[in-house]
């Protein structure tokens, strides 16, 4: 039993058969990167998972419940945090509060008017948001404006928010997209301190083979909205289908 | 750098709203009446911005809330007692009722689709306060006072002139205090205080809304609704529940204008009184704090003092310049002031709109920087 099954999803889109008979099965602890050339249907994949789009049929159990037709903050409830291929911030606030905002959403659940509380004096959700920050080396940063970062640190502070919920799965759509390579390796850096203080499962859509192959336990690979192969990183790189979908347009 | 902390500003807030009587008189706007617009116009924006200026949801509908407690406050002048209590009770509960239902239908959207719908429920209210809906609002007429109503709780009344509202046998209109200082005639009535001890209230209110979890919620659906959601954060009961208490503020408005005087027409829900609430905020400074509430004064001041200044006023002005020039500069100024008062206040909007996007508070922190900038200068820091 895995920690995220998914089972004969199908997706179209009018003729478009964007996800045909995906079946992927997520162990518990492991790091899963989904790869696959562009229009693979990987943003679409994901999409499912986290709500946005509905499947036209197929199941997704994550930790054992169902999660299609669940809204975002009801499966983000459950334990999944997801990181976006941009950075998504809330930049008109600052770094420390912005690691609040999910503190909150992990005590007090996805409502509540605690309009009398004090921000400034909540001392146990601030605690826990500049511990995070710490880890994370941003703790300096904490009180600047978050729309003025850095995309390295935008980067950092999305995942800094997405771990202080103490997520059971973390999606990471794409986390080096656009990057220079200084700040890719930052980021390989970065999900590897993660990997070792956190028991976290990951899922990773990724392009940068350097990036899948440093971090990936597991490979699956996505070509015309279907999974192709599945294996250890070592026996995707050999394998011919592989090649032929995807791997023979870049060296690896 | 000198820091306002919340305790020093409600302090100062306090202060200066209390002493209005003594500091407005220089400005000419120190009798009861625009002071009490001041203050209940002041409720009405600093209600508004919880729901614009924290989640960026720009509402056109907000005078049909103000209507709809000036006639639930009628109602319980008329049924039940002059006693202003009951009367702004009842204002903020069907306010807040009534804008739970609008809020509900109109948060599906967000955008311009979102204020097109306040906006069309606006105009549906106040058309229907003029039709179907008369034998709650008496249509055009309005709806007044009058002599054989029951109020229940007043008990024997007498029959030869309509009662004044109070609050436990304090004439709102009374004015207790009348003396000269500094060779001005100042004025203080009940009335003004009532709204000034509710302002401040409302002031507390927005400042601690703020200042708490549910404050930060609020900014944050407005700077990123996707991270919100995707942050286990469900925003639509957020909007809705910021929406309602606007809602109520602006009830609480509603109520306090009718104790001011008891009649009320159906052009209180004319959208372009939810408009105003929003210049008012813009002017101001929308999701700052005390900027509401200035931005409120000075469209009020320009209503009601600048545009009493006619030709007569605008030529003693320049009674001191040859004749010529003193016709010359008169017909250039007046077009500005008496009538034309909507040109100046337009131009103003703009210029604060274009130069000062934070409007007249973001002004005042820039020209507060300055000073302090030219002061370091001087002493060589």
């Amino acid at each position: 039993m895995g920690i995220l099954e998914v089972q004969n999803v199908n997706k179209h889109f009018g003729g478009l058969h964007a996800l045909n008979n995906v079946n992927l099965n997520v162990e518990q602890g492991s790091v899963h990167a989904l790869i696959g050339p562009n229009g693979a249907g990987k943003s679409t994949f994901l999409n499912c998972l986290i709500g946005k789009l509905k499947p036209d049929t197929g199941s997704v159990l994550f930790d054992g419940q169902p999660v299609l037709g669940k809204k975002p903050h009801e499966i983000n409830q459950l334990g999944v945090s997801r990181v976006f291929q941009t950075p998504e911030i809330f930049t008109d606030l600052t770094v420390l509060e912005n690691v609040m905002i999910p503190c909150y959403a992990h005590r007090d659940g996805p409502f509540r008017v605690n309009a009398f509380g004090r921000v400034r004096k909540d001392k146990g959700v601030r605690d826990q948001a500049e511990h995070m920050l710490e880890d994370l080396g941003m703790k300096e940063k904490m009180h600047a404006h978050s729309g003025s970062l850095s995309r390295g640190d935008k980067r950092r502070l999305e995942m800094a928010m997405c771990l202080v919920q103490e997520p059971k799965l973390l999606l990471l759509d794409e986390p080096t997209a656009g990057m220079a390579r200084a700040d890719t390796n930052n980021t390989i850096d970065l999900l590897k301190h993660i990997g070792e203080t956190r028991n976290i499962t990951k899922v990773i859509i990724e392009h940068d083979m350097h990036v899948v192959f440093s971090l990936a336990t597991t490979i699956s690979v996505l070509a015309q909205g279907a999974i192709i192969a599945e294996g250890l990183p070592d026996d995707i790189k050999g394998h011919p289908k592989v090649r032929e979908a995807y791997l023979g347009e870049a060296e690896v | 750098m000198v820091r306002f902390n919340d305790k020093l500003t409600l302090l100062i807030f306090t202060a200066l709203v209390l002493a209005a009587p003594l500091i407005l008189a220089p400005t000419g706007a120190a009798y009861p009446d625009l002071m009490q617009r001041f203050a209940i116009y002041g409720i009405f924006a600093i209600g508004f911005n919880i729901l614009f200026g924290l989640t960026g949801y720009l509402s056109f509908g907000h005078a049909a809330f103000l209507g709809v407690g000036s006639y639930a406050a009628m109602w319980m002048f008329k049924l039940l007692s002059m006693n202003i209590i009951p009367a702004l009770i009842l204002s903020v509960i069907i306010a807040g009722l009534f804008s739970l239902v609008i809020g509900y239908i109109s948060l599906r959207r967000s955008g311009i689709y979102f204020s097109i719908l306040t906006l069309a429920f606006a105009e549906m209210s106040y058309k229907m306060a003029y039709s179907v809906l008369t034998p709650l609002t008496n249509g055009e007429t309005g709806l007044q006072l009058a002599l054989d109503d029951p109020r229940i709780l007043d008990g024997v009344q007498a029959q030869d002139s309509l009662p004044s509202t109070n609050l436990f046998g304090f004439e709102m209109k009374e004015v207790f205090w009348n003396p000269h200082i500094f060779g001005y005639d100042l004025q203080f009535n009940y009335g003004y205080y009532v709204c000034a001890i509710l302002l401040i209230l409302s002031f507390y209110i927005a400042m601690r809304i703020f200042r708490s979890p549910f404050g930060l919620m609020l900014r944050a659906v407005k700077t990123n609704q996707t991270r919100l959601n995707y942050t286990g954060i469900s925003s639509r009961p957020y909007t809705l529940a910021a929406f309602v208490i606007s809602g109520m503020f602006a009830g609480l408005a509603g109520g306090l204008l009718a104790t001011m005087d008891p009649s009320v027409g159906a052009e209180r829900m004319q959208w372009t009184v939810g408009g105003e609430v929003v210049l008012m905020v813009v002017l101001g400074g929308m999701g700052t704090l005390i900027g509401p509430f200035l931005g409120a004064i000075f469209i009020k001041y320009f209503e009601n003092i600048f545009s009493k200044i006619n030709e007569g006023v605008v030529h003693g002005w320049f009674a001191y310049l040859p004749d010529w020039a003193d016709n010359l500069l008169a017909a250039i100024v007046s077009p500005f002031v008496g009538k034309g008062w909507h040109l100046t206040l337009g131009l103003l909007f703009m210029i604060v709109v274009i130069f000062l996007p934070g409007g007249l508070v973001d002004g005042g922190r820039r020209l507060f920087r300055w000073v302090i900038r030219a002061d370091k200068k001087d002493i060589g820091v």
